[in-house]
Formats: structure tokens, C-alpha cells, sequence
């Protein structure tokens, strides 16, 4: 349950959602792209409502490693291009335009060497890359990722929050970083929120109270 | 054997079933929904009683059935009234409990049961045939059409809702396809092996295949395969051919298992 959020994003920030299990980060992903519906006020995105947000094919998600489908039977390349599904039209083959973004896509995440092997025979770190890139394909305005930690070493957790860093200063793209920790991405974010049941810091991480850098001890 | 009828009918009506049903069945058992298959087979019993209580052709309630309980169970996990296994399970038991009183309803009991249950694909006629060939080219084509969402949503179901694609409406059209394969394929291999049709040259192809495109591919040729070596085998050594056709699919995963051990030593 998320109670008395007043939370507002602008376009191009780099923001880091975080707090413990259970405090309600998912739920304000959710809302935030119109998944779920809030009991009172309103959720918007881009000054629509989220729920009825015209331009989806603009919002790039990148799921908990567990609901992807890193064991399905296809190569990098198929899974890139199937954020390119939205955007490039449901029915038919990709065109060449489309094709090309997705290549682009491929290459921005460091993926061009394993572009044509199986998804499930890369390491944790580059399928969470793959699924970067396939929200990319879609020339996302938003990026958001939901625990992109879990499961991954500490060099790949770098090594992603140096990617989005490198994708936050190319595309201008909004990106918002939500984990139950933020640790690989405090140095580069801008912006960070603390949620356990409601708001309960939205600052710099430098200016992060010392006992909260755990979220696990975040205390209302 | 090809100057007999019966078996022409067989092999072509088998062909497009096997072919079919691998189809549609990549993109259950990639969503880890292997067992639907079962489920709906189980209606699709139901709609045969229902059959020979109304006075209908049963292959005709069948299809309705097979559908019907497909897309309940398609809403029942969507909606998370209720977890997927337990809507399966809801699926299986209301289907063979309704079957079983449908069937003493009607007092046919004594009907041909057999034939449903186990297949009986030296019986197809004629219009069988034009009737397998016409839902089954259809499935096919809906499945070319939409085979870019519907591998979409198999790699990431939430971030292609996310992106706005219409997860729900080709959720319940997989659903769809799939009842209309059970009840097709129905007098090839019979309601209690239907199932194993979908699942076996999938799981067998997608260890092979290197790319997504290739699985499903490799997994019509699988599944063509056991139904043509399956009914050959059934006709020279004079075995059940739904038996005989599933076991062929299911010696195929063995097959596809030592290629992969053989790779993986290399």
C-alpha cells in the first residue's frame, strides 16, 4: 500500500527508486506506467493519464530477470528486435529502418559480437544487456528497469549502471532504476527516492541521511 | 499403402496436424503452459458427450468446447482469479466430471468412446479432411501472421504490454488456436494424447535450434515427421496409430538429447 505520493519525474532525469521488499516500489512502477489504477489522485505520464498513455510505444521496460525469457530458444538479435514490435508495426517483417535501429540498439549495449547466439547462452550480465537493448529498440522516452541487480555479479552491476550513465548522456532518455538497493548506481544518478509505504527521501544521494544508505533500514 | 484411401486420407489429414499442432504448442510450452493442452482435450471430451446428447456431430461440440475451455482458462489466469496450474486443474476435472455425466445422460455409454479417446485416423472421410485442412491452414496462417507478437510476448510478457501491444487479445487468440488443434486433431491422435503433439517436438526442437525462428520451423518438421513415421509404423507392424505417432514424437526428444551431448563434448 503507497500512501500521500506527490512524486514528479521531469523529462531526462536519471532517477533511482529504491527501498526494502514489500515497500511498495513495484507498485509505483505500476502506476507510473498505467498498469495499475491509483485509489485516489492521479497517475500521468507525458501530461496524460497513464493508464490511457497514447504513445506507449515510446515506454521501454526491462522486467525482473525472472519474468524474462532468457531460456527461450532465440538469439540475441530476435529478442532485440522484439522491442522493435510496437514501434515498427505488428504484423509483417521488420523494415529496413527498423532493422537498422535494432542493430543500433545491439551495439549500444557492447552485444555486436553475440548478436547471432542464443540469449541463454550468454551470462547474466549480457542478457540483462540484451533486454536493455531491446528496450532501446524501441526509441524509448522512458527507460525503466525493474531490479536489474538481481542475479548479476558486482563487475556486471557496474558495468550496467556505467552503461546507463553512457545511454542517460547520448539519448537525454528518462530513466528510472528501481532495486530494493542502489549502490552500483548511486554515483551516477541525479535524482534518488526512497519508498516504504509512501515517499520517504527525494534528493541527491549525497544528501542521503548516513543510516539510510541500507534501504532495508529505511524507517517512516 | 498409398493405394489405399483410407491411408491417403490418414497421411493428409495427419500432415496437417502435425504440423499444426507444433505450431501452436511453441508458443504455450515457451510460457511454461505445456499442460493446456491436456486440459482442453479434457473438455473437448465434455463437448463429445454433448454431442451424442444434443444429437450433433460431436467433432462440432467438440470445437466449441475445446475453445470455450481454452479461453476460460486464458481470462481465469489473466484476470489471477486464479494461479495457472489451479485454472488447469479446473480445466481437467469439470471437463472429464462433465463428460462422464453428459455421456451417461445421453445413455451412450456404450458409444464409440474409444475412437475419441485414443484417435482413430483410418476413419477419416473425406470430409474430415476438407474440414482439417480448412481450421488447420487457418491456424497456420493466423499463427504466420502474428508470429512477431506472439514471440514477443513469450520473451517478455510485460514489457510488451508495457509497449502497448494487445497482450490480452492474442493471450486468448493463442488459447483459441489451441482448442481449435485439440479439436482437430482429435481423430488423428485422440483427446488423451492430443497434448503430447504440442509439447514433444517443441521441447525436442528447442534444443537444437539456435534461434527462435529455427525452433518453430524444426519443431513442424518434428512434429510432421512423427505423424508420417508414426503412421507408417502403425500400418506395417500393425500398431494404434495415435499411439505410435506420440511415442515417435517422444523418441525425437531422446534423439535431440544425445545430439546436444554429442555438441556439447565437442
Amino acid at each position: 500500500m503507497l500512501r500521500a505520493v506527490d512524486l514528479r519525474i521531469e523529462p531526462g532525469e536519471f532517477v533511482a527508486i529504491a527501498g526494502p521488499n514489500g515497500g511498495g516500489k513495484t507498485t509505483l512502477v505500476r502506476l507510473v506506467l498505467g498498469l495499475e489504477r491509483p485509489t485516489a489522485g492521479s497517475a500521468k505520464l507525458f501530461g496524460e493519464e497513464a493508464r490511457h498513455f497514447s504513445r506507449r510505444a515510446t515506454l521501454g521496460y526491462v522486467a525482473q530477470r525472472s519474468q524474462l525469457g532468457t531460456d527461450a530458444p532465440a538469439t540475441v538479435r530476435e529478442v532485440v528486435s522484439a522491442g522493435r514490435l510496437a514501434a515498427g508495426g505488428l504484423v509483417g517483417p521488420l523494415r529496413r529502418r527498423d532493422r537498422a535501429i535494432v542493430e543500433e540498439a545491439i551495439s549500444r549495449v557492447g552485444l555486436q559480437e553475440q548478436a547471432g547466439l542464443p540469449i541463454a547462452h550468454l551470462s547474466g550480465g549480457q542478457q540483462q544487456r540484451a533486454f536493455i537493448a531491446k528496450a532501446l529498440a524501441g526509441e524509448p522516452a522512458l527507460l525503466v528497469l525493474d531490479e536489474p541487480t538481481a542475479g548479476v555479479d558486482v563487475g556486471a552491476q557496474e558495468a550496467l549502471a556505467a552503461l546507463l550513465a553512457q545511454l542517460h548522456r547520448e539519448l537525454r532518455v528518462t530513466i528510472l532504476y528501481v532495486s530494493h538497493e542502489f549502490g552500483a548506481v548511486e554515483p551516477v544518478v541525479e535524482r534518488l527516492v526512497l519508498v516504504r509505504g509512501g515517499i520517504v527521501f527525494d534528493g541527491r544521494p549525497r544528501d542521503l541521511p548516513g543510516r539510510w544508505h541500507d534501504p532495508s533500514h529505511v524507517h517512516v | 499403402m498409398f493405394e489405399l484411401e483410407f491411408m491417403r486420407l490418414a497421411f493428409a489429414a495427419g500432415s496437417v496436424v502435425g504440423v499444426l499442432a507444433p505450431a501452436v504448442g511453441f508458443f504455450l510450452v515457451q510460457r511454461r503452459m505445456s499442460l493446456i493442452g491436456d486440459g482442453i482435450g479434457h473438455t473437448a471430451f465434455a463437448g463429445v458427450a454433448a454431442g451424442y446428447l444434443l444429437g450433433v456431430a460431436p467433432e462440432l461440440t467438440a470445437l466449441v468446447a475445446a475453445v470455450g475451455g481454452a479461453v476460460a482458462v486464458e481470462w481465469l489466469r489473466a484476470r489471477r482469479r486464479a494461479a495457472g496450474d489451479q485454472a488447469l486443474a479446473l480445466l481437467f476435472y469439470t471437463g472429464i466430471a462433465a463428460g462422464v455425466v453428459l455421456i451417461s445422460a445421453a445413455g451412450a455409454l456404450d458409444a464409440d468412446l474409444f475412437a475419441f479417446l485414443f484417435g482413430s485416423i483410418l476413419t477419416v472421410s473425406r470430409t474430415d479432411l476438407v474440414l482439417v485442412m480448412t481450421l488447420g491452414m487457418t491456424g497456420l496462417a493466423i499463427v504466420g501472421l502474428l508470429y512477431r507478437p506472439l514471440a514477443a510476448i513469450v520473451l517478455d510478457e510485460e514489457g510488451a504490454r508495457v509497449a502497448g501491444v494487445p497482450v490480452g487479445a492474442l493471450n486468448v487468440t493463442v488459447a483459441a488456436l489451441a482448442g481449435v488443434t485439440v479439436a482437430v486433431s482429435m481423430r488423428i491422435v485422440g483427446i488423451l494424447l492430443i497434448a503430447a503433439l504440442m509439447v514433444l517436438p517443441v521441447i525436442a526442437a528447442s534444443r537444437l535450434a539456435g534461434s527462435m525462428r529455427a525452433a518453430v520451423l524444426l519443431s513442424m518438421g518434428i512434429g510432421l515427421a512423427s505423424v508420417l513415421l508414426g503412421l507408417t509404423l502403425a500400418y506395417q507392424v500393425d500398431l494404434a496409430p495415435g499411439g505410435a505417432i506420440v511415442l515417435v514424437a517422444a523418441a525425437s526428444f531422446l534423439v535431440a538429447l544425445g545430439i546436444e551431448t554429442v555438441r556439447s563434448r565437442r
